[in-house]
């Protein structure tokens, strides 16, 4: 007893100067990550004369919401905006209820077929055709220029669908649906009645993937669409921050020297990103409280 | 039975089909509802497999894809021996080591970080904090780094400027910053996501393994050694060989906002090298077998990495 008592001690100051180091390091860490969020949040509530001011901005000195004024009258931004909604709900919906159609008949072990087809949809993870040949098929197919063309190439992830297998496996007691079979539960009314209620957590998490991927999609709009009345909201926010063509708003902004129009324009921008990703942060904290349960019985174990 | 046993092929397929005949019955349902997803792989992600012949053949969107002709690997060649072939090959093994470098180790740095806070609010709050930047999207993550890097109003360029680094345009056209520049944003992005299932990998670890640890007069640095690590192993495994499997795939989305006409040569990879060709200057065949190369690589690395993982470690993916 003496020798153990001796080993902690021992080590009783290392460990705290070992602790000590370690926090530092993550609030360190944790100041890196969080700073370049909230930067652009107080820019886009500041004067954009501030950003030419100041090196760091931790609050608005005058806070003002001329910039989220700009941004609300452009009409590209509307329409982008209008079609992301449209793209993530329809979008997700459609993920959503394709992605139990396959993972709740692969959870079941005694399917016939099951392991063929997990092999060939497993297989589609590591190796696919590739960007041209799938454009070549969406564009024979005549989807091009169709919001079918955005929907229905990333209709599927096989990531999702082990995932949400796995949690059917591991949370659905197979007497449980031995029981309901003997009342004369059908399988459809077993899965709907119990399997899904049981399994909100894995549902609300998989959704959360798929509506942020929805939401946050630039490419495929850039390969499949090229008429603007079809652009989702990334698209338009690309031309506004990297393209410099956010023409439109400012000639409405301000009737100024070329200056003024440049600092207006640098508010609007950080008023742009703070829009575009507000619709996740308000979404998240009400999935959050699933996550832990969701996301960690499906990832840890699958 | 008696005519099973005898061997007959017949019997074997009449009991095949037997047993489908069961299992359509009972699982009609089930079947039913695999339909759209089968549909949607076949079309989806089989069509396209099927649609890789144009890389071996000379096609345009004026003729059909069966009816180009065959010229092998005349494709392959051009690209083997183009001017491009280095350098896209380069900037992408590059980009993506450095990538692998950082990316499999920090999250697990993270997760250890996080562990040593006890309040588990605090905790749960600092990690929310840390992983917010992965719902940024790709447009607004590429857009940050260059409003940051812009001389004048960006905080990074001029922290830079008091490092020393002074120059009238952004180091986002520097080629020699490209890396570091993809790999630190991706990081920020990245880190705290990442860093989740090491988190939930970590709380699985028996406590009785740092009590007894703790007797034995283990330093906390020797428990993460010997305790922590060896028990978070085979998720690191696993994690790190889907790294491994994508080490070709430079999250390409990114890379193609952040190009200019300054940084191309630092900057194009095969992937955004697959989308100018391809679907820019419509060189459909071509782009096709660059697409195809940078797959068959990556799904022998993956390969390799599992069998490796598989003969050196218990874990592997199959």
């Amino acid at each position: 007893m003496p020798k153990y008592s001796s080993g902690l001690t021992d080590h009783a100051l290392g460990d705290r100067v070992f602790r000590a180091c370690a926090l530092t390091l993550l609030a360190l860490v944790i100041l890196l990550i969080f700073y370049p969020l909230w930067t652009v949040v107080v820019a886009s509530l500041s004067n954009p004369m501030e950003l030419y001011q100041k090196t760091f901005l931790f609050l608005p000195t005058q806070w003002t919401l001329d910039s989220y004024k700009m941004v609300f009258r452009d009409k590209d931004f509307m329409m982008g905006l209008a079609n992301s909604v449209f793209y993530t709900v329809a979008g997700t919906t459609l993920n959503v209820i394709l992605n139990i159609c396959g993972a709740y008949p692969l959870s079941k072990r005694r399917l016939k077929g099951k392991n063929t087809l997990m092999f060939l949809f497993t297989f589609t993870m590591f190796f696919s055709g590739g960007m041209i040949p799938t454009y070549v098929l969406v564009s024979r197919l005549g989807l091009l220029d169709t919001v079918w063309a955005i929907l229905l190439p990333s209709a599927i992830s096989m990531y999702n669908i082990i995932i949400m297998r796995t949690y059917f496996q591991t949370t659905i007691p197979q007497e449980l649906e031995d029981a309901a079979a003997v009342d004369g539960c059908t399988n459809f009314r077993f899965l709907l009645k119990i399997v899904l209620p049981l399994s909100l957590p894995v549902v609300m998490v998989v959704t959360l993937y798929y509506g942020v991927s929805r939401w946050n999609d630039y490419f495929s709009a850039m390969m499949y669409v090229t008429h603007r009345n079809l652009y989702p909201l990334q698209l338009v926010l690309r031309e506004i921050l990297l393209q410099n063509l956010a023409g439109d708003m400012l000639h409405t902004a301000t009737d100024a020297g070329y200056a003024d129009r440049m600092i207006a324009r640098m508010g609007l921008k950080y008023a742009v990103i703070v829009i575009s990703t507000l619709p996740i942060l308000i979404v998240f904290p009400f999935v959050q409280r699933f996550f832990a349960k969701g996301m960690m019985i499906g990832a840890v174990k699958g | 039975m008696f005519r099973w046993a005898s061997g007959h092929a017949g019997g074997y397929l009449s009991r095949q089909r037997r047993e489908w005949n069961q299992a359509l019955k009972r699982d009609y349902e089930l079947y039913l509802l695999l339909i759209p997803v089968i549909a949607f792989f076949v079309v989806f992600s089989y069509m396209p497999m099927y649609g890789l012949q144009i890389a071996f053949k000379d096609y345009t969107p004026a003729i059909s894809m069966e009816a180009a002709p065959w010229v092998g690997l005349k494709h392959l060649e051009r690209f083997l021996h183009s001017f491009y072939f280095d350098r896209v090959i380069r900037n992408t093994l590059v980009m993506s080591l450095y990538n692998l470098a950082i990316m499999i180790p920090a999250p697990i740095l993270l997760a250890l970080l996080f562990n040593e806070v006890r309040r588990k609010q605090a905790r749960v709050t600092l990690q929310v904090v840390s992983y917010a930047p992965y719902f940024v999207s790709t447009v607004v993550l590429a857009s940050m780094v260059v409003m940051f890097l812009t001389p004048g109003t960006g905080f990074i360029n001029t922290i830079l400027q008091w490092l020393g680094y002074a120059r009238d345009t952004s180091i986002l056209s520097v080629p020699s910053a490209f890396k570091h520049i993809y790999v630190w944003s991706e990081a920020w992005k990245n880190i705290g996501w990442d860093s989740i299932i090491y988190t939930a990998a970590i709380a699985g670890v028996p406590q009785e393994l740092y009590e007894v640890a703790r007797l034995d007069g283990a330093s906390k640095l020797k428990q993460i050694r010997y305790v922590t690590l060896p028990c978070i192993a085979p998720t690191i495994t696993i994690l790190a060989i889907m790294a491994i499997g994508g080490v070709l795939n430079v999250g390409y989305e990114k890379v193609f906002l952040l190009q200019n006409t300054s940084n191309l040569e630092a900057s194009e990879v095969i992937s955004t090298y697959v989308y100018k060709s391809g679907l820019e200057q419509a060189q459909y065949s071509f782009a096709s077998m660059v697409g195809l190369f940078n797959n068959v690589i990556n799904f022998a690395i993956l390969v390799l990495a599992n069998q490796l993982s598989h003969r050196i470690g218990e874990t592997s993916l199959w």
